[in-house]
């Protein structure tokens, strides 16, 4: 089937998709944005986390053809121009980084949480980042990068 | 394989009527996870989620009729404050990216014994509205679970809604994971008291091959609080009393074995939550009737 989605606002078409393929092999093999992460296609790790209509979901539990006419928006649809949204900064800066798998997830989840909480506590980010694994940075440092995301925006603001 | 996308539910029922055989799909939690894994290649999804009239919900003569398609997070939002319980089962699910899409609909139609939102549905009385092209029927939802994964639905029908009674009595639901977050309950529990019917709701869910509710367990306390005249002038509930509740919810339950948790544990942990679950909604009531 042929698949139409707004993607980080470019209308995009896939065609020959197959009816029980998920939003995450269409962005990664048919739209060539490989930034949400493949690793469990079981809604269990939260690295291929892309807004769906502006919410947070796991790309690889949503049917691709039920993005057809919405408006999808990957980590790669954060930046603005050739500058890092605040929270990808953050993130390079707090050394949240490592192997950088579970990263594209976790920003997205961030980010979407600063859009909600402007000054979220530790208990909220906790909560908002439950879906994420990181097999790397024990998670210290990703709180950190949120930390310091929100007090950067908070200053800009 | 097909890929149906009707925009109204009229169009969706007229699908499921020519092909029965089409699998649903809204938020997709459960589906996708089957279809990514190979372990369905249904001949037809039927994609639920432009259907707008699936995604309201409102109230009407004391019951909330939530749309099946709303995802759990609106009903967290939107709905706390009316459905107590329900809202409390739907926060203990997964994480934000999957409460942000599952629903309580995909959580009846997947009809597994370990769904969170089934004992809340049973304590609080709710009813399950399913449409076909032959018209509209409501189940109670103590009549919907048959078995494991298996309920009440003909091959024809959709889940449209569920009714869930308003209430402004306390309601509790509680489950046992092995972590805070993102797990799929070892057991659970809720309790929701109706003092307007003098009477108690109480159900377990993941311990036996359906959610069920505890009738021994209900008719016990609610015999012991009409009784006692409590719903009016509510007391510290006795030691014994909880206990014995626990006891019977407990009796109710027919776990099986597994690798999340032992039999023998599951009933031990379900008499404690219903202790405490009591004990939580018992208090909280007193300071309302105080
Ligand atoms: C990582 C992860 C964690 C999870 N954690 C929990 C948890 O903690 N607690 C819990 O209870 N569940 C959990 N689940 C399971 C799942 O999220 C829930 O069962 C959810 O409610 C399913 O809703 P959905 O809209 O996504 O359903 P879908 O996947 O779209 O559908 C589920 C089933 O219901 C059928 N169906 C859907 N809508 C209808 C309808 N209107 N009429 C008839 N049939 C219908 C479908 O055909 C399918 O068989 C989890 C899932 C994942 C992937
Ligand atoms: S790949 Fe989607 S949640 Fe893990
Ligand atoms: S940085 Fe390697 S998985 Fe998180």
């Amino acid at each position: 089937m042929r698949v139409n989605v707004t993607v980080n606002g470019e209308q995009r078409q896939a065609d020959d998709v197959w009816e029980g393929e998920s939003l995450l092999y269409l962005l990664r093999e048919r739209l060539g944005l490989p930034g949400s992460k493949n690793a469990c296609e079981q809604g269990e790790c939260g690295s291929c986390t892309v807004y769906l209509d502006s919410v947070p979901v796991c790309a690889c539990l949503v049917a691709a053809g039920q993005a057809q006419d919405r408006e999808v928006r990957t980590v790669e649809g954060l930046v603005q121009g050739d500058r890092l949204d605040p929270v990808q900064e953050a993130f390079v800066d707090a050394g949240a980084v490592q192997c950088g798998f579970c990263t594209p997830g976790l920003v997205v989840a961030a980010h979407d949480l600063l859009d909600r909480v402007p000054k979220p506590s530790d208990p909220e980010i906790r909560e908002a980042l439950a879906g994420n694994l990181c097999r790397c940075t024990g998670y210290e440092k990703i709180l950190d990068a949120v930390r310091l995301a929100a007090s950067r925006k908070e200053a800009g603001a | 394989m097909d890929f149906l996308r009707p925009d109204t539910l009229a169009e969706a029922l007229a699908h499921k009527a020519e092909r029965p055989d089409a699998v649903p799909i809204a938020g997709g939690t459960d589906v996708m996870v089957e279809l990514n894994f190979d372990h369905r290649r249904p001949a037809a999804l039927l994609d639920l989620t432009r259907i707008a009239e699936l995604r309201t919900w409102d109230e009407d003569d004391g019951a909330v009729r939530i749309g099946a398609a709303v995802p759990y997070t609106r009903i967290i939002e939107e709905l706390g404050g009316r459905l107590p319980g329900l809202a409390m089962a739907s926060r203990t699910v997964g994480s934000p990216q999957i409460r942000n899409r599952g629903t309580v609909g995909g959580n009846l139609g997947a009809a597994s014994p370990a769904g969170d939102t089934h004992p809340v549905l049973l304590a609080a009385g709710a009813t399950v509205e399913a449409a076909s092209t032959r018209g509209t029927r409501l189940i109670p939802a103590t009549d919907f679970y048959l078995g494991v994964k298996r309920h009440a639905l003909e091959p024809d029908e959709l889940i449209t809604a569920v009714h869930v009674p308003v209430t402004h009595a306390p309601q509790q639901f509680s489950k046992v994971g092995t972590r805070n977050a993102m797990v799929i309950a070892v057991c659970s529990f809720a309790v929701a008291l109706h003092p307007a019917q003098s009477r108690v709701g109480a159900a377990v869910g993941s311990a036996a091959p359906t959610p069920r509710r505890a009738s021994a367990a209900e008719e016990f306390l609610s015999a012991e609080l009409t009784s006692t005249n409590q719903w009016e002038s509510p007391k510290p509930l006795l030691d014994s009393v909880k206990r014995r509740f626990g006891d019977l919810v407990a009796e109710a339950a027919s776990p099986i074995d597994d690798v999340r948790g032992s039999a023998a544990y599951r009933k031990h942990a379900l008499s404690v939550l219903a202790r405490r679950t009591l004990g939580w909604a018992w208090q909280d009531y007193s300071g309302k009737v105080a």
